[in-house]
């Protein structure tokens, strides 16, 4: 692991310090090639064609919808379990938490304190209005840091498995292939915890279909997603799950941390997600140092012949 | 006196040859979103994996220059949506690619489509939602 992380390091100075030579004398030609642009609206381009399907599982057999014309049967009582696949694709969030992404609108714009600011300034994304050059980001998930908790709700939510005992309830996320256990067994939060990536979590049903999720004790090193929002360690989740029917599950994350937000806000505003046929094999997606490091050796480096 | 224009030399030829990672795992600002290229090539190289899936192909011009250029598209997860699989590429095939270059003008471009040799389409991925200007909103 330490080695990974000291190739890491590696990388990044290299990068750097290769880019100060060269971005002046390029910065001048970038600069008037961007202006250029900026006088269309990018938002105008057409996408590409709509996808043919919902794409395939791990074991390549086609990923289902449920049928619009049919209702589905009611929610089982206290039951999360099942394999749920987002009902669109919308959970890869890019711009950052799905409710607030950081798109330049002024009612996407957060509530951020003064302390909140200079965290927000530390962070330096790779998409969005706040973006830089690729040779700038410093995104902790690039060097293979884990994204951690919230921001596995709020970046590359994809597939996503739920295993359920009496005592808890287990979430296992397809992006890099996590996992992270929700206490139901009555216990309190730890007071003063040591810090994890994920937190510590516990829940309540609050009724007979909806589980409300607390969570606390996570490490401020975490970006709350891919828009580099910051938090401290005084960070407090609350996720609502709730079993909409027998086929649908719906999410909502609401972010509370004063140190940073001078209120609550709702970062993924019911989030649906589509159960599937517990046949369902999750592929495997996972952000590796080495394949990134080919990714940038290739598209940054493509010598001409 | 020799060293010395050796070493400056040396130094010219060094800051050449290491190329910026312009676009090592970027944002979309990176690309020339009112212009396409179409490109007519073998592959060369073809990665599924991620960050981005990417096809590698030599392109010959009007006057028999080879350019190698070099295609992206999204996360192989992303791309069974669109009916890619890790086999829908060979390499030594002769395709076509329609991309959107690079701004900076490297032979590097965001795929809108691929035709394969048989003449199956396959279409690219871009999203427009994630074309949004840097620098350009108001501060918090």
């Amino acid at each position: 692991m330490l080695k990974h992380r000291e190739q890491a390091v590696l990388v990044h100075p290299e990068f750097r310090r290769a880019a100060r030579r060269n971005f002046v004398a390029l910065g001048v030609v970038l600069a008037a090639l961007t202006f250029l642009p900026l006088l269309h609206s990018q938002t105008d381009k057409p996408a590409s064609p709509a996808p043919t399907s919902r794409g395939v599982d791990g074991w390549g057999r086609p990923i289902t919808a449920p049928a619009k014309d049919q209702k589905a049967a009611p929610a089982p009582r206290h039951d999360l379990s099942g394999t749920w696949e987002p009902s669109d694709a919308t959970g890869t969030q890019i711009l950052g938490a799905k409710a607030f992404p950081e798109d330049g609108k002024p009612e996407h714009r957060l509530p951020y304190t003064p302390l909140g600011l200079e965290a927000l300034k530390r962070t330096k994304p790779g998409n969005g209005t706040r973006s830089v050059l690729p040779t700038e980001t410093n995104d902790p998930v690039y060097s293979c840091d884990p994204q951690g908790f919230p921001r596995l709700d709020l970046h590359e939510l994809r597939t996503t498995q739920i295993l359920q005992t009496p005592q808890n309830v287990t979430i296992l996320y397809q992006y890099n292939k996590v996992w992270r256990v929700i206490w139901t067994d009555g216990r309190e939060l730890p007071k003063d915890p040591e810090p994890r990536w994920f937190g510590y979590s516990v829940g309540k049903w609050v009724d007979d279909s909806t589980l409300v999720v607390e969570t606390t004790g996570t490490d401020e090193r975490t970006w709350l997603d891919r828009a580099g929002r910051p938090h401290s360690a005084d960070l407090r989740v609350e996720e609502r799950f709730r079993r909409l029917d027998h086929d649908h599950l719906e999410l909502t994350v609401t972010i509370d941390d004063p140190k940073i937000y001078t209120k609550p806000w709702v970062a993924l505003d019911k989030f649906v997600f589509d159960l599937q046929p517990s046949s369902f094999d999750v592929r495997e997606m996972i952000w590796s140092l080495s394949e990134y490091e080919q990714y940038n050796k290739l598209m940054g480096n493509n010598p001409v012949k | 006196m020799r060293t010395k224009l050796a070493a400056i030399l040396l130094a010219a030829v060094g800051l050449l040859a290491i190329s910026v990672p312009l676009f090592a795992h970027h944002g979309y600002a990176a690309y020339d979103t009112d212009h396409k290229v179409t490109l007519k090539g073998t592959v060369t190289r073809w990665i599924w994996s991620n960050p981005h899936c990417m096809i590698q192909l030599d392109v010959t011009d009007d006057s028999g220059h080879v350019v190698r250029w070099i295609t992206e598209t999204e996360n192989p997860t992303t791309m069974t949506r669109s009916g890619w699989t890790d086999k829908s590429i060979k390499v030594g095939e002769q395709v076509t690619v329609t991309a959107v270059p690079v701004k900076n003008g490297n032979p590097a471009g965001r795929i809108l489509e691929v035709v394969l040799s048989n003449g199956e389409r396959l279409p690219g991925r871009v999203n427009p939602a994630t074309q949004v200007k840097p620098d350009d909103a108001p501060k918090p």
